[in-house]
């Protein structure tokens, strides 16, 4: 009777070791909120994975990541759903809160899904804007064409 | 006499009913363009609602806290230039005003002119920035932008901060609400935020500069709605009211039109009266 009450003691152990190994991979999904100023795209939704691009690199967000702030860069997010679709969102700038329960609020200023972007009008923007910083006399707008010309640079990427 | 003041009288009802008509119809109108902008302001204010909450999530969840410091409290009165709109002005004035009493160390930027009358008189010294020709045309990103640019260009310093707008909750009523504002400093020294990882004092001056303009976005969105939805009811009422003062001067118009005519008769009728004796 001991014998047995031990050995199950030892048993539970381990299966609780393992289950809390097994636990921390199948943390809740997180809860992502991606907005933009006039458009939801995103409401405290459960997703598998998000992949965001910002000024300190472009990371992937898991479930459990650790929390940290980011600032987006121009360029595609992708969204990783839990039924196994993904969708791309081209963001023009904003930024990516990851915090201690997994919620995340990707706040972008401008969003579009990837597949409504015309890869023409993304080239004439650059163009234009390669032609403004040429023309540019102040400080402010050459900083202005030069954000203009990295915008269109990530579109026409984008695109292809 | 009688006779020509009555005719006075008369003239002047009738001068009277005419402009309280013309006020009706003015109001009337009023009260259908606000409706439609009313409709047009809520469609937005839903789509914006989950990044303005949003927004405020990292405050939140981070703890931050204002800043200890005697650098004084800046508060951001979100409002309009256009007036006809029920309270929706003078609650923010009457909160910016208590809130000053309390601390007089306080800056205030006043979005909208209609605010900036209300304080203008007594509390001149604490008006830091006024933003005008707010209200005309919904608000965008790019305007929000426009504000939080020229707060943080203006160097402003404060140890406790506030976003003071009105939060729309249904057709007829609002509630004023306000948005806490941290400094750099404050978020730096928020308690948990050690549990966020690699992040420079770049990130953070870059995440609330941006955070400020989406709040003030948030802000000038909600009280578009609470202005609209405010201006609808005052309009109603005022064509209501209207409507009864015209009831009215209806009333005596025609009483006293009848009296004229009475008197008229009376008259022409002693008059025939004495000359049919004289005769």
């Amino acid at each position: 009777m001991a014998l047995t009450r031990s050995a199950l003691r030892l048993f539970s152990g381990r299966f609780t070791q393992a289950c809390q190994v097994r636990g921390y991979a199948d943390a809740p999904s997180m809860s992502l909120t991606f907005a933009a100023p006039s458009q939801v795209l995103y409401n405290n939704i459960s997703v598998k994975q998000i992949d965001v691009p910002s000024f300190s690199g472009s990371f992937g967000i898991l479930p459990a990541h650790v929390p940290t702030l980011a600032v987006l860069k121009p360029g595609v997010v992708t969204v990783f759903e839990n039924d196994g679709s993904t969708k791309k969102f081209f963001v023009s700038s904003g930024t990516v809160t990851i915090n201690e329960d997994s919620t995340v609020q990707l706040l972008a200023e401008e969003a579009v899904p990837v597949d409504t972007l015309d890869i023409s009008a993304a080239k004439e923007l650059l163009a234009q804007s390669q032609s403004q910083l040429a023309s540019a006399s102040s400080e402010v707008a050459k900083a202005e064409a030069e954000i203009s010309i990295e915008v269109s640079e990530a579109l026409v990427k984008a695109c292809e | 006499s009688q006779q020509v003041r009555g005719m006075a009288t008369l003239r002047m009802i009738s001068i009277r009913l005419k402009s309280v008509k013309n006020i009706q119809k003015i109001t009337q109108s009023m009260k259908m363009v606000s409706a439609a902008k009313y409709t047009k302001a809520e469609r937005e204010l839903k789509l914006a609602r989950p990044y303005g909450i949003g927004a405020q999530e990292f405050y939140k969840k981070a703890e931050v806290k204002d800043e200890e410091g005697e650098k004084g409290q800046l508060i951001i009165a979100v409002s309009s230039d256009r007036g006809l709109c029920g309270a929706v002005h003078s609650s923010i004035g009457r909160i910016v005003k208590t809130d000053i009493a309390a601390n007089p160390n306080t800056k205030v930027v006043i979005v909208g002119d209609k605010v900036r009358n209300i304080l203008q008189r007594l509390y001149a010294k604490n008006i830091a920035m006024v933003v005008t020709e707010v209200g005309r045309k919904p608000a965008v990103f790019g305007d929000a932008a426009l504000v939080a640019q020229s707060i943080i260009n203006s160097g402003i310093e404060f140890s406790k901060g506030k976003i003071l707008f009105n939060a729309f909750r249904t057709v007829v009523s609002f509630r004023t609400t306000e948005m806490p504002l941290y400094s750099q400093n404050a978020v730096a020294n928020a308690s948990k935020l050690p549990v966020y990882d690699s992040l420079d004092s770049d990130v953070i001056q870059s995440y609330t500069e941006f955070s400020l303009a989406s709040l003030l976005f948030y802000s000038m969105k909600e009280n578009a709605t609470s202005e609209q939805s405010s201006r609808m009811t005052a309009m109603d009422n005022a064509s209501k009211n209207a409507g009864e003062m015209i009831d009215k001067l209806t009333m005596t118009f025609n009483r006293t039109r009848q009296a004229v005519i009475t008197r008229e008769l009376i008259e022409i009728i002693s008059g025939a009266a004495a000359l049919e004796t004289k005769n």
